[in-house]
């Protein structure tokens, strides 16, 4: 009955692609799909949008409609009342405009603001090679100058006493390098230290001062008092972490190692520092230093924060460092015993460059923690930014400015951190050598 | 490895101490061993010599005199006349009040913002990634000053309640008051109570009405749990589970009920009296700053945790639980989360810690905690800073050994056998 | 002396150079420069200014100090210091004056072995409420909401006077002067106490200063004064001395104006002796003949600093009263210059 000639509906040719309804592409399609694809994420969607709202309504308003010319607290609210009459609250932004250098150098004079930025950019090209492969081998050797150079350029003083500093690491390597040669290696590495040790509380200082006398290279020199602001918390975070890397390295080599002993004092260290706040080893530095030193040593309350910043920092390095060499294959290990190479040297060649290389992510997390624990060093009366804060508002012109100063430092670590964790991410990704 | 050859018996030459691998290791041990006494004695050395010349001894005798201060935040008695030793058990507790306050805060918001963060929904999983990182990258310092300051100043004052017509008024049915002095809540009260028993030499009272609930509530528990056990004895011998769920219930509560009926239990409304809400238990502001900024700051880094932790667990793991016809919650709670449990605490221990340690910052705000206590306001009266720190430092130690102790048992337990 | 240097970052010489020398006058004198403690923010007393100069009334007697022991009263090194950190920085000699309002008390003096070289001001402990409470007396304060600064004596003198008076209180303690003044304005306590003088510094800052008044009970003694270590009595005497030159030349009429004139010599023999145009005041010190003279010239005479700082024409607007000189009803009193 049927004849093939009457099924006329049947299309020869393929239709051509339709455009998905209008509800599921587009800004509508979008929005359908991921915010309000259930009851439930209605609800959330319109509460979160609620919440931006109230918040930033409130915020912006003061954020953008501050005061940013004038010289008091006085001045600012004439001026909003002014404008804006009663109960209006604006930012009074004069605060950062007049004290934005203090809060950034503390009292570091301002002609000289260039060292302690040519010291942050060395920093840069110093920590270059780790980042970048296919950089020249002569940029070690800025990587090398960066732990003499950098104090020097703050602190100031004679040129010769960094050299004379990192003389003593020379005479160290070239008195480890006859012994180890002639005698041991474990007596090499004793005689060198020694030697290094030696050269230090003996000799360089007398001969960087003679050194000076005859070619004087001096530069002025800035007490650390006058350190403050982001500049204090910036230096205290890095010395911290540059400091705290070779300790850490130590002791995350001691606590894997099987010298019972060794062992035990790294354990202990690693436990003790990490059990105990930093506020605590803070009062430390403040108040019970001067205590644990021969009476009359006495060195400033920067480099006794820097000392206790270090050991907490080298806790923290060491498990991480752990953690990098924790997940090294065995096979690395053996593969280094099989080729006989003894302790030091299987570390040294095999070990940790893969080890650092794994840990650079929890370095970096780390170095964001303690830049932002730096803030703690306000509590002992230590000119960071937030003690900044402090003696600004101590001052008659400013006195009862709060929001803005606290506002403003949130923003600027904000930046900074942020910055960082971003970048540590994107090093995660670069240096994932695996699949 | 085998040698062909026995090694040469050798009689021992002092040179081997550094050349015999055998005993270079206790060589190397010994010289640390030594140099780490002779430093430590160096520094207990000039202590004493310090201490000599500051006309200073070592004691903590300064612990049994009169403190002369008052404390806000209190959990037991205290007073202006009390000791200095007691003022310090006043910061311990205050201490472990809001390690555990936070971290239970914490572990609630973080898991939740981990989850959030993984949702389909756009301004959700946008918002929660905004909040962490806003936490996690300004220092928990600022954020407690802030916190502070934002309590202070956006919540009614006590008198904002007062007059004809209030500005500000208790919410839930009258029962609570929100000030910027702290909020107030209703306190339980016993009108036929069975009152205090002091124990310790008389310094602290244990309430003997509490006691009594307690021990009747774990009674309930008890019982309950036996009948659970011999319900799945039937379960397992006849297939039938009996419905044991009402009756385990009802000898929880209503017991309890009954005891709180006999000692005559009501609440203890707060109330406007003079300047303050009297009446009631205070959660003041200090506490609450502290404890919201730090659940807040550590919930972002736990969020972030909990958030690694479900995503480590491979996609094989969700989708075969979808083949066996789980629902997306049960897959959550029975598959993707006991696993990601494995990865997530072991961090999550470290982030306790670090919420116990970061409450010494409780001195900026003013919350009586032990750094607060004994490292601020006792240290300053008494200038005893070596005891007073030394001490200090202890107690977090013990603090921190205890917690790491417990979790990692816990951890153990839960820790993946690996084959 | 050598000076502690900062050799590089992992030398360890630096660790035994600084040995403090027997005497405080000759460390300074050998340092250039004068080690003061002030306080890390407190409107009137001590803050740097916009160019990042000190000033301040305790920051002045510091100026005077060094103007007097070094010739130079610009070489003073400021150290801020926290109520918990002043002893230990004093004590460890890392400063060497500390200027930071400081309760003179027998056990700072004895137990802490501090010697107060004399006071600079006169202070007393009050409460400053809003007027809107209608309270007219401390003693209406049962129950308030206090808002205290830790680990100071004002924390024991409200303990006391609360307890002698037999009522109650809740103590907010906060870290520092700023933060106590955010929590009064923003209602969290109902008043707030302090020294007297730090009550008005802070009342002058508010948006509505006559919104808020000082109680008139004043419930403790506060003398401020700087403070030396104990032991080195001739140090002590320096900074004493300084200060009694400062009183004794308000008292005649000695001022940063005149000063000049009369250095050339007076038939008053008490001002030339000052002045070091006669007598050996200044050898008998370690010091020249001209010390009083610089520390006058440094920030004016006694009456010119609280003036400059503290006084009515300033913001602070604090009145003499007490400090008023002895000859005016006040307690400030210069033993003679003989």
């Amino acid at each position: 009955m049927t004849m093939i000639n009457d099924q006329s509906y049947v299309r020869t040719e393929m239709l051509g692609e339709k455009s998905p309804p209008v509800s599921n592409v587009g800004i509508i399609g979008w929005m359908k799909n991921n915010l309000f694809s259930s009851p439930l994420n209605i609800v959330l969607s319109l509460l979160s949008i609620f919440a931006i709202y109230s918040v930033l309504a409130a915020l912006l308003p003061w954020v953008f409609g501050g005061v940013w010319y004038a010289s008091s607290l006085t001045e600012c609210r004439a001026i909003l009342f002014e404008i804006h009459g009663e109960a209006t609250k604006r930012a009074c932004w004069g605060v950062i405009r007049e004290r934005f250098w203090q809060l950034m150098y503390g009292f570091y004079p301002s002609d000289l603001y260039w060292r302690p930025n040519l010291a942050l950019v060395w920093l840069f090209a110093a920590i270059a090679p780790v980042l970048f492969n296919g950089l020249p081998k002569k940029m070690l050797l800025v990587s090398v100058a960066f732990p003499f150079v950098a104090p020097w350029l703050i602190w100031g003083g004679s040129f010769w006493v960094p050299v004379m500093a990192f003389m003593g690491f020379v005479v160290g390597f070239l008195v480890h390098r006859i012994t180890s040669k002639t005698i041991s290696s474990l007596v090499g590495i004793i005689l060198g230290v020694l030697a290094a040790l030696l050269w230090w509380l003996l000799l360089s200082g007398p001969i960087a001062e003679m050194m000076e006398s005859i070619v004087p290279l001096e530069i002025t020199k800035v007490g650390s008092r006058q350190i403050g602001g982001f500049m204090l918390a910036i230096l205290l975070g890095i010395t911290g972490i540059t400091l705290s890397f070779p300790i850490g390295i130590v002791l995350a080599l001691g606590r894997l190692s099987n010298l019972v002993i060794v062992k035990a004092l790294c354990v202990g260290f690693i436990e003790f520092i990490r059990g105990v706040p930093l506020i605590t080893l803070l009062f430390v530095a403040s108040v019970l230093l001067n205590y644990f030193l021969p009476k009359g040593t006495q060195f400033d309350i920067i480099l006794r924060v820097m000392i206790m910043i270090t050991f907490f920092a080298a806790a923290y390095m060491a498990e991480v460092i752990r953690g990098g060499l924790a997940a090294l294959p065995k096979g690395q290990y053996e593969a280094a015993d099989a080729l006989g190479l003894d302790y030091w040297q299987a570390q040294r060649l095999i070990i940790l460059p893969q080890a650092l290389k794994i840990s650079i992510p929890g370095i970096v997390s780390n170095f964001i923690g303690l830049f932002k624990d730096t803030t703690l060093v306000s509590i002992i009366a230590l000119s960071d930014p937030l003690g900044w804060v402090k003696l600004i508002q101590g001052n008659a012109e400013w006195n009862g400015v709060i929001w803005e100063l606290y506002g403003f430092v949130a923003f600027v670590f904000f930046l900074f951190c942020f910055g960082m964790s971003r970048y540590s991410m994107y090093l995660e990704r670069k240096l994932q050598t695996g699949h | 490895m085998t040698t062909l050859t026995d090694p040469p018996k050798a009689t021992f030459r002092l040179s081997m101490l550094l050349y015999d691998t055998r005993y270079r290791s206790t060589t190397i041990q010994i010289i640390v061993l030594i140099a780490f006494m002779l430093g430590a004695a160096w520094l207990l050395n000039n202590v004493r010599v310090n201490l000599a010349l500051a006309g200073k001894d070592f004691n903590f005798g300064f612990l049994q005199q009169v403190s002369n201060f008052d404390i806000g935040q209190r959990l037991i008695e205290y007073s202006s006349t009390s000791t200095y030793g007691r003022a310090t058990i006043i910061g311990l507790l205050n201490t472990l009040l809001i390690a555990v306050m936070g971290c239970f805060a914490a572990t609630v918001v973080g898991v939740a913002v981990g989850i959030l963060r993984l949702s389909p929904n756009w301004v959700i999983s946008r918002l929660m990634a905004v909040y962490v990182e806003m936490f996690r990258n300004v220092p928990i310092l600022l954020w407690i000053l802030l916190i502070m300051g934002v309590l202070s100043e956006s919540l009614p004052q006590p008198k904002d309640f007062r007059g004809e017509n209030p500005t500000a008024s208790m919410s839930m049915f009258d029962s609570v008051a929100v000030t910027n002095r702290g909020i107030y809540i209703p306190e339980p009260l016993f009108s036929k109570g069975l009152g205090d028993i002091p124990v310790f030499w008389n310094s602290f009272e244990i309430s003997l009405d509490l006691m009594a609930i307690l021990a009747v509530l774990f009674a309930g528990l008890l019982i309950g749990k036996l009948i659970k056990t011999r319900a799945m004895q039937i379960q397992a011998a006849t297939g039938v589970l009996p419905k044991t769920g009402l009756i385990r219930l009802a000898l929880v509560v209503i017991p309890v009920l009954l005891v709180l009926w006999i000692l005559g239990f009501h609440l203890g409304y707060p109330a406007l009296k003079g300047f303050n809400f009297q009446g009631g238990t205070r959660l003041g502001n200090p506490l609450l700053a502290l404890w919201i900024a730090l659940s807040l700051y550590t919930a972002a880094f736990i969020a972030e945790i909990v958030r690694a932790g479900i995503m480590a667990i491979s996609k094989g793991q969700s989708e075969a639980a979808s083949a066996l016809g789980l629902r997306p919650n049960k897959i959550m709670n029975l598959v993707i989360l006991p696993q990601a449990m494995r990865v997530i605490i072991p961090p999550l221990i470290s982030q306790y810690l670090n919420l116990t340690k970061n409450s010494s910052l409780a001195v900026a705000v003013g919350y009586a905690d032990i750094t607060s206590t004994l490292g601020n306001t006792t240290l300053n009266q008494t200038g005893r800073e070596l005891e007073a720190i030394l001490l200090l430092m202890g107690c977090y130690l013990a603090i921190s050994l205890i917690v790491s102790t417990v979790m990692n048992a816990y951890n153990e337990r839960t820790k993946l056998r690996e084959r | 002396m050598k000076k502690s240097v900062f050799i590089g970052a992992l030398t360890v010489a630096s660790l035994t150079a600084g040995i403090a020398a027997a005497g405080t006058l000759d460390d300074v004198k050998a340092r250039g420069k004068l080690n003061c403690g002030v306080s890390t923010g407190l409107v009137g007393f001590a803050s740097p200014d916009a160019n990042g100069k000190w000033e301040g009334y305790d920051v002045a007697i510091c100026r005077a100090v060094a103007a007097a022991v070094l010739g130079d009263n610009t070489a003073v090194e400021f150290v801020p210091l926290s109520s918990k950190t002043r002893f230990t920085a004093l004590a460890s000699g890392e400063v060497d004056v500390l200027a930071r309002n400081t309760t003179w008390t027998l056990s700072r003096d004895v137990d802490l072995k501090f010697d107060f070289v004399g006071v600079n001001y006169y202070d007393g402990q009050g409460f400053l409420i809003p007027k809107s409470m209608g309270v007219t007396s401390a003693k209406e304060l049962d129950g308030a909401t206090v808002c205290i600064q830790s680990g100071t004596t004002t924390e024991l003198n409200l303990a006391d006077y609360f307890r002698v008076n037999g009522i109650s209180y809740e103590p907010v303690p906060v870290e520092g002067n700023s933060e106590a003044q955010k929590l009064y304005l923003a209602g969290a306590c109902d008043t707030l106490t302090t020294d007297g003088s730090a009550l008005a510094a802070t009342r002058a800052a508010f948006e509505k200063p006559d919104d808020h008044i000082v109680l008139p009970e004043i419930i403790s003694k506060e003398p401020l004064g700087p403070l030396v270590r104990h032991g080195d009595n001739e140090w002590g005497d320096i900074v004493r001395w300084t200060l009694n030159a400062l009183i004794s030349a308000e008292e005649y009429d000695i001022t940063s104006a005149n000063i000049e004139e009369l250095s050339k010599g007076t038939n008053n023999p008490e001002i030339n002796r000052i002045l070091g145009t006669e007598g050996n005041m200044g050898e008998m010190l370690g010091l020249d003949a001209d010390w009083a003279k610089r520390a006058i010239m440094s920030g004016g005479n006694f009456g010119e600093i609280f003036e400059a700082n503290i006084g009515e024409k300033t913001p602070i607007g604090l009145s003499r009263g007490l400090n008023a000189l002895w000859t005016e009803g006040g307690l400030i009193y210069s033993p003679p210059f003989r």
